[in-house]
């Protein structure tokens, strides 16, 4: 084994069952009252609040251990049950052995032969590695045969059939079995049948499983709080509790005085309801016990079970100090790499600073501003001083000054948050790595966080709302860490796909077209505004038109891109021609960028978009994160720049189009449903011509959807017509702002055929989709067509078929994301504790190989190109530069020499060309009141 | 009675090659690896079993070598140790 450094290993873990003997054992004291305090308000002695059981208030000492609150752990007490009582926990079990066991001997119903078999099942599944769960099946199937048989193999007795009343009567055909009984049964059921029914006789028996001793929590679990008006009021395990002790105490002394037998069932049956609800205070078929307010009590299981239970709310869900939360909102003049921290949250988060010989004045300072440092200025200041004894100083605006001078090396002095300082941002749902990274504070007015835009994408943040939680580090280890691994600008690449998941989006990208589209010009004044956020440049010399100075927008782009930077592609806005003119082409879609100058091209989604810029991903993979965050941070800025020079507006009438063009898709809405129309009728005079493999029925629908989906088209296209690139809307769609062509044509031609389950609407009334249709009626109108406009709006009939399509969208997006939630936490509980050793094999925590090379291949996918190890298209232009011929000759060439073989055995990987969106419904842009 | 499906004459299932005693060695000293170390392959797997009935015997303990096609790399090998089951 390879294991190192391990000192203790936990081989395994036994759960058993506590037995009254253990249960009288480990209690301090025996709880015989109802009563818990006395007139004088001292706890009565073997009362609930017995002294023995734990001191909650301060001052006092244990009496069991003698020590004094936080230091004694509480002590369990226990009540003698007057009767016994079935456990609710247990019930299932205890069924489950009344079944297979006989009524007189107390064996289990199988032969000899017939246990040893399941024996021997079970011990060889134990010794092949079986888990619980496997031996535990084995037990369940052997207690399923022997309740099957009807009399007993050792003594002949025929045994009757025994059914649970829920939730723990137990009756024998219709004989109710009193607990008593039911325990002395199990009493009988022998050791070696126990194993072979799955329990451990060693460690339990399973009469345990009907308790004649209760086990007191100590006080320390269920304190009393005293409230203002000086009223005690006592926790509801503690209210469960005297409700047992009183109905207890009642049913020993009826018992004891030979009460009748009806009265001493009632009050045993009370017991166990009370004995059930302690438990468990949701058990179905009986009611909760309630608090005098009519609250249902929270007894034992309800604090453990659900979302504020004991394990989802404490264990794995810790609160934290040096913590805030709060609204974000945008600030383009951050870098990526800060956040904005308002200064009421700065105050109150603090950084321990070890006070040594060196850094003795600054402490003092600081610490003599006090927790309100006064001044127009942000100056942090100290709310805290620690001794070098560990003792904690308040520093307020009276003492700052004293306190200041006592101060010396070794003091810890906490200082308020301050520009540069490292902290941990994060977001919700965290996740992949990218939701929780390393920002540097910058302190602002105001009361939200703040950061740089391109960070949006990896938190899947936006402003509706949102808010963010953020960690101040406090060791220099954990600051040092978070900043060379946490830190933004090392998360610009994301392992996901091996490209930026930080980038522009939204109006930075719309900036970023206006900046460069074709010729664009600034004048002096305009350059200076866009330029002045990005730092010391030298400026180009500027063209002159008519005498006046004015540089392009490519000019003022080049001047954030790296000296020897080389680049091709194409742009978003390339309407992929049929022969690429390249440098000419007239839509300025083939960006071209030599020696760190953009010579043609648009700058827009395709170059510095989060997940498809290519700039952003050259630059984070070739130059680093230093430039690539550079860049990001200057590309923000005289993106910002540009647009406000411009002015950038969109509203409904960006999707306005001539009355001729609305004319024009009104009648070829009007051709679509007549020719649909003469389809159908075809088909009912029996003419249409069936597809092969589909029925005349399939064929016909085939048909429609041709026809109609076509339509839609044509009026997308004639509305296309009078969009053009003066058009904001259709900035934002071809530029990769924000929407789509189809989201357009949706809004200015026409919605189109709406789709449940991929196939035209039918259903609703019987054989049409709505009572106001003819049966049957195969028309376009009747099953869903809507042939109008987001804009000029939709009919009722139509408004209703949008609806149906629309519901099911969101009823899928439903389901996907609660079950992909669920598949993604599986995986990462399944993977979490694998890592990459040094020699490149991925391992569990015991070091066995779970790949013997990580990904097959070793490659980081972070550090890859798209998942491939190197960009060859990337080499070629590097080492040939711009021998345009030499490259497709190369590039011919290439597929054969270095294609891997065997690649059409896997999937063929999707071409990164075809990232034609899929009509995607967005229901993004509602309401206030929307989810964040 | 049909014959037998020899399962690694299916185009699915990866090559199985089993290890000579001085190879598992040669295999181990190279990865740094102990046997516990490495992935299982039960006696009972069809192609184990196949593996028995063409490259002799095959018993708990040996080393089967599979070479798989792989997405990313190409070609990619991996040791499986032979337990019972
Ligand atoms: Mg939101
Ligand atoms: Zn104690
Ligand atoms: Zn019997
Ligand atoms: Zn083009």
């Amino acid at each position: 084994m390879m294991v190192t450094g391990v000192t203790k290993r936990i081989s395994a873990i036994k759960f058993a069952h506590l037995s009254p003997d253990e249960i009288r054992k480990m209690s301090a004291t025996k709880i015989i009252t109802a009563d818990t305090y006395d007139d004088d308000g001292f706890p009565i002695d073997m009362g609930l609040m017995d002294p023995h059981l734990g001191v909650i208030e301060p001052g006092l000492r244990c009496k069991t251990c003698g020590k004094k609150v936080d230091e004694c752990p509480g002590h369990f007490g226990h009540i003698d049950l007057a009767m016994p009582v079935i456990h609710v926990g247990y019930v299932k079990e205890i069924k489950r052995l009344l079944q297979s066991t006989c009524r007189s001997c107390g064996r289990l119903l199988l032969t000899g032969e017939q246990a040893e078999e399941y024996r021997k099942q079970r011990d060889k599944m134990e010794e092949f590695g079986a888990d619980s769960t496997d031996t535990g099946n084995v037990a369940k199937e052997t207690a399923r045969d022997a309740a099957a048989r009807t009399t007993c193999p050792h003594c002949s007795t025929v045994q009757l059939k025994i059914t649970l009343d829920k939730p723990t009567t137990f009756r024998e055909e219709g004989h109710k079995l009193t607990p008593k009984e039911v325990r002395e049964r199990l009493e009988r059921i022998p050791d070696t049948d126990m194993i072979s029914l799955g329990m451990d006789p060693t460690v339990s028996r399973p009469e345990w499983m009907v308790l004649t001793a209760l086990p007191v929590p100590p006080v320390t679990v269920r304190p009393s709080i005293t409230l203002d008006s000086g009223d005690r009021s006592e926790d509801d395990v503690t209210h469960k509790l005297v409700d047992v002790l009183r109905i207890n105490q009642r049913l020993r002394e009826n018992r004891d005085a030979g009460a009748p037998q009806l009265i001493v069932e009632d009050l045993w049956e009370l017991l166990q309801y009370h004995v059930t609800t302690y438990f468990d205070n949701q058990t179905s078929g009986i009611p909760p016990a309630r608090h005098r307010s009519g609250r249902p009590l929270k007894t034992l299981v309800q604090r453990l079970k659900g979302k504020e239970g004991r394990f989802r709310s404490n264990l794995s869900g810790k609160r934290v100090n040096f913590s805030a939360r709060t609204v974000i909102s945008p600030d383009p003049m951050l870098s990526i790499n800060e956040v904005g921290v308002p200064v009421e949250a700065a105050r109150e988060l603090t950084v321990p600073i070890h006070v040594t010989e060196r850094n003795l004045d600054k402490a003092k300072e600081m610490c003599k501003r006090g927790p309100i440092p006064p001044g127009p200025d942000y100056q942090p200041g100290v709310n805290y001083v620690i001794r070098s004894d560990g003792r904690r100083i308040k520093v307020t605006d009276k003492n700052a000054e004293t306190v200041s001078e006592t101060i010396e090396p070794g003091y810890v002095v906490e200082r308020h948050l301050m520009d540069g300082d490292i902290v941990l941002f994060n977001r919700q749902p965290s996740l992949h790595r990218m939701s929780i990274m390393a920002h540097e504070v910058r302190v602002m007015p105001y009361k939200t966080f703040r950061f740089n835009l391109c960070v949006c994408p990896p938190y899947n943040a936006d402003f509706d709302g949102d808010e963010m939680n953020l960690h101040v580090l406090q060791s220099e280890e954990a600051r040092a860490e978070a900043k060379v691994l946490m830190r933004v600008q090392e998360h610009i690449l994301s392992p996901r796909m091996g490209a930026p998941v930080i980038g522009a989006i939204h109006d930075h990208i719309t900036g970023s077209f206006l900046l460069t589209f074709k010729d664009s010009k600034f004048t002096r004044e305009e350059t200076l505004k866009i330029i002045e956020k990005i730092g010391e440049v030298k400026l180009p010399k500027p063209k002159v038109v008519g005498g006046v100075d004015y540089w392009t927008g490519k000019q003022l782009f080049g001047l954030i891109l790296p000296q020897g930077l080389h680049m091709t592609f194409k742009a978003s806005i390339c309407q992929k021609c049929q022969t690429c003119l390249k440098e000419k082409c007239e839509h300025d879609g083939f960006v071209v960028i030599r020696h760190g100058r953009l010579i043609t091209g648009t700058i827009d989604e395709k170059a510095l978009g989060a997940f498809k810029g290519k700039i952003v991903d050259k630059l984070a993979r070739d130059y680093g994160p230093d430039i690539a965050r550079h860049f990001i941070d200057r590309a923000t800025k005289l993106a910002i720049g540009a647009i406000m020079i411009r002015g950038f507006t969109t509203g409904i009438d960006d999707e306005d189009i001539p009355d001729q063009a609305k004319r024009e898709i009104d009648d070829a809405m009007t051709q679509a449903r007549m020719k649909v129309e003469e389809h159908v009728q075809a088909y009912r005079r029996g003419e249409l011509e069936q597809m092969p493999g589909r029925s005349l029925e399939e064929t016909l629908e085939v048909e429609i959807m041709k026809v109609l989906g076509k339509a839609r088209d044509t009026a997308g296209q004639i509305a296309g017509r009078h969009l053009g690139l003066e058009n904001s809307a259709v900035i934002m769609a071809r530029s990769g702002a924000r929407g789509s062509m189809l989201n357009l044509s949706q809004m200015a031609g026409a919605i189109g055929q709406q789709a449940v389950r991929g196939e035209r609407l039918s259903r609703g009334y019987w054989n049409r989709t709505l009572p106001h249709f003819q049966k049957g009626d195969l028309g376009s109108e009747a099953r869903g067509f809507v042939r109008n406009c987001y804009k000029s709006g939709l009919t009722p009939t139509e408004y209703f078929f949008h609806s149906m399509g629309g519901r099911e969208g969101l009823v899928d997006t439903a389901v996907r994301t609660s079950r992909s939630g669920y598949m993604q936490r599986r995986l990462i509980n399944a993977l979490e504790d694998l890592k990459v050793m040094p020699d490149g094999s991925v391992r569990n925590t015991a070091g066995t190989i779970i790949q013997f090379t990580y990904g097959e291949d070793g490659i980081d996918p972070m550090r890859s190109v798209g998942g491939d190890p190197v960009d060859v298209d990337d080499i070629i232009l590097t080492v040939l530069g711009d021998q345009g011929e030499l490259i497709a000759k190369v590039q011919e060439k290439g597929a054969l020499s270095y294609g891997i073989q065997d690649r059409d055995l896997m999937e063929t990987p999707t071409d990164e060309g075809g990232e034609t969106e899929q009509e995607e419904p967005e229901f993004e842009s509602g309401g206030a009141g929307e989810e964040q | 009675m049909p014959e037998e499906l020899n399962v690694l004459e299916h185009e699915l299932v990866p090559e199985h090659h089993l290890l000579s005693e001085k190879d598992s060695e040669k295999v181990l000293k190279d990865l740094k690896l102990t046997k516990d170390q490495l992935p299982k392959i039960r006696l009972g797997d069809p192609a184990v079993r196949v593996l028995d009935a063409i490259a002799g015997p095959v018993e708990e303990g040996m080393i089967v070598k599979i070479v798989r096609k792989s997405l990313t790399s190409g070609v990619s090998v991996c040791y499986r140790l032979v337990i019972r089951g």
